[in-house]
């Protein structure tokens, strides 16, 4: 049996019934990453003395039965804007190549209550502002089904490390379509949950009132053990939501009759790839095939989703990144005079191009004589966007779309643009402005055999329905996209691949 | 076209955003935002009178607690961090020239 080819529930059960050591299950995910991060780059830092440190301590609290849950012993990749106390946490950017946080993020302290491992931090784009990985300080992530493309972004480390096998599980964060944009481009599964249903404390912000930290594996099932462990009521977040449904692998059941399913004629227009859309109608035949009631409705707003988002993230950006001037921790500049010029020069030479433009946005649009115009406007927008979601969900039970209008692009097209790379985005981001819990799965493949990942949106707090038909999904396709087994140095075999595998 | 940035605003908005910008970036700069505001100006196809701007999705109050100290005294930890420190403060370089 080769451990990489189970899924992080397969191996947490492994475990549990002492086939494997927790030992070995590090081993063989720090020996995959040994062998193949050099070709793409997912992660900035590993973590192979910790992990192998803690891998014990774990092992012991399993004998001892302390541990008990899903999750123990089961390696995770933690992507690099989360804070891990005593690990690097950079935001791949040159301003905290130093950062060693005296904390760890929420997020993070729950998988660790729950005995996952963590292996590295993975690489993404600076500060998460990127939609392909490569504005990252630490060079680009490859996309491991064609390392000539992107994984997407800005989850894209975790997303390629799930993907090439060099972690079960990995953590994510989810601003504007940060994970489910790059878990379609790798071939991965990505939950974004409800605003507020994870922990921001020690996820170092971007748009707070947008982001939300989420799970990234290789099928549903472990998506929803991940998220059922990462959701929690922290008063550490005020913005953190009480929830006392959050039994989410309860929902994995291949039961979708007579679920209302609408698809936007909206995002099924203009600037959607013919193959893509090919893949996600034949996904949505097939969950109608199951009994889900399918059809297509308008949404009228979809145009303005991303001017509002790019107002109101930059706006929220240029705020939160107000921090980073090279006085308690990260980078600072030498040769200034006075304490404005250190600042300055800090910032100039600490940040990179894509998050410069956005900190320059949004100190425009929050400066006295633009504000009513530009971001109270942009904030109204997001009410009314709000609103029409609140109308659909009186009439459906899940939104159904693709994740990205493309499969993923090559390195280096999308960052000479940046308008373009926005439009990666298109129909991610109005799903942060109205806080709605989101999962990619992938359904397929194009022609050149890079994946197509169909996005499932439903209303604040249905997770559970996104993770039933997800999971229907699955089953009714006999699980045929989940990246099943591995061989040789790193391969995501699909048609066929998973038939030795129990189904969880 | 429409929108126009002038070298008054750059300055004044990299003065805002605290960011050091030569030349050749506060063109790029400039070009960048004409083109991402000439974008956001499309939201003004949209009749938002009387629509109360959303800052948050659900309606949250200030959350209250009571004032207790529950951490112990982290003060080389969070020092740690720093680029410069001295006598158990940040350094920072002269704030009154």
């Amino acid at each position: 049996m080769d451990i990489r080819s189970l899924t992080a529930v397969e191996l947490g059960r492994k475990i549990r019934q002492k086939e494997v050591t927790v030992k070995e299950a590090v081993e063989a995910y720090l020996t995959q990453i040994e062998a193949v991060d050099s070709e793409i780059n997912s992660f900035v830092t590993v973590d192979r003395e910790g992990a192998l440190k803690r891998a014990e301590e774990v092992q012991r609290h399993i004998d001892q039965g302390m541990l008990t849950g899903p999750l123990a012993g089961v390696p995770v990749a933690v992507k690099d804007n989360l804070c891990t106390k005593d690990l690097l946490t950079t935001c791949a950017s040159k301003m905290l190549s130093d950062f060693i946080p005296p904390y760890t993020a929420e997020a993070v302290a729950n998988l660790e209550r729950a005995g996952a491992v963590v292996i590295g931090k993975t690489n993404m784009d600076e500060f998460a502002m990127g939609s392909t990985s490569e504005t990252s300080w630490y060079g680009p992530t490859k996309n491991p089904w064609n390392t000539e493309h992107v994984p997407g972004g800005s989850s894209g480390g975790s997303c390629a490390a799930v993907a090439a096998f060099e972690a079960p599980l990995a953590l994510g964060s989810d601003t504007g379509g940060s994970i489910r944009q790059p878990s379609a481009y790798c071939g991965v599964v990505g939950i974004k949950p409800t605003y507020g249903t994870v922990s921001r404390y020690g996820l170092i912000a971007y748009g707070s009132s947008l982001d939300q930290v989420g799970p990234i594996a290789r099928d549903v099932a472990d998506c929803a053990a991940a998220l059922q462990t990462l959701a929690s009521h922290d008063e550490k977040d005020s913005t953190c939501v009480e929830r006392k449904d959050t039994d989410f692998t309860g929902a994995l059941t291949a039961d979708i009759k007579g679920m209302r399913i609408g698809i936007p004629k909206e995002y099924f227009g203009e600037g959607l790839d013919e193959e893509v859309k090919a893949r996600i109608m034949e996904a949505a035949r097939t969950l109608a095939a199951q009994g889900a009631v399918v059809e297509e409705f308008d949404l009228a707003l979809v145009p303005y989703a991303i001017p509002a988002y790019y107002v109101i993230a930059s706006a929220e950006a240029s705020s939160n990144l107000a921090r980073f001037d090279g006085v308690k921790y990260g980078y600072r500049a030498q040769g200034y005079e006075e304490l404005h010029g250190m600042y300055k020069t800090t910032r100039a030479e600490g940040f990179g191009a894509e998050v410069k433009r956005r900190i320059m946005l949004g100190s425009f649009v929050l400066s006295s004589g633009y504000y009513d115009a530009y971001y109270l406007k942009a904030l109204r927008t997001k009410a009314l966007i709000k609103a029409e979601f609140d109308k659909v969900f009186e009439r459906y039970d899940i939104i159904l779309a693709p994740a990205a209008p493309t499969t993923a692009p090559k390195l280096g097209a999308s960052l000479s643009d940046p308008m373009k790379m926005y439009l990666s985005d298109i129909y991610t981001i109005s799903v942060n402005l109205a806080g709605l819990p989101g999962i990619s799965i992938p359904v397929g493949k194009d022609s050149r055999g890079l994946p197509v990942g169909m996005q499932l949106i439903a209303n604040c707090f249905a997770e559970k329905k996104l993770i039933r038909a997800a999971y229907s999904f699955e089953c009714a396709t006999n699980r045929r996209y989940v990246a099943g087994v591995c061989s040789g140095r790193f391969q995501t075999q699909e048609e066929g691949g998973k038939q030795d595998v129990e189904t969880v | 076209m429409t929108n126009k940035i002038s070298d008054e605003t750059i300055d004044y908005v990299a003065v805002l955003a605290k960011l050091e910008l030569s030349e050749a970036e506060k063109e790029s700069a400039k070009a960048d935002m004409e083109r991402m505001l000439d974008y956001i100006d499309t939201l003004n196809e949209l009749d938002t009178e009387g629509i109360v701007p959303m800052s948050h999705v659900f309606p949250i109050s200030n959350v209250f607690r009571e004032d207790v100290v529950k951490n112990d005294d982290r003060h080389e930890e969070m020092l740690a961090n720093a680029p410069e420190q001295k006598e158990q403060s940040y350094k920072v370089p002269k704030t009154i020239v």
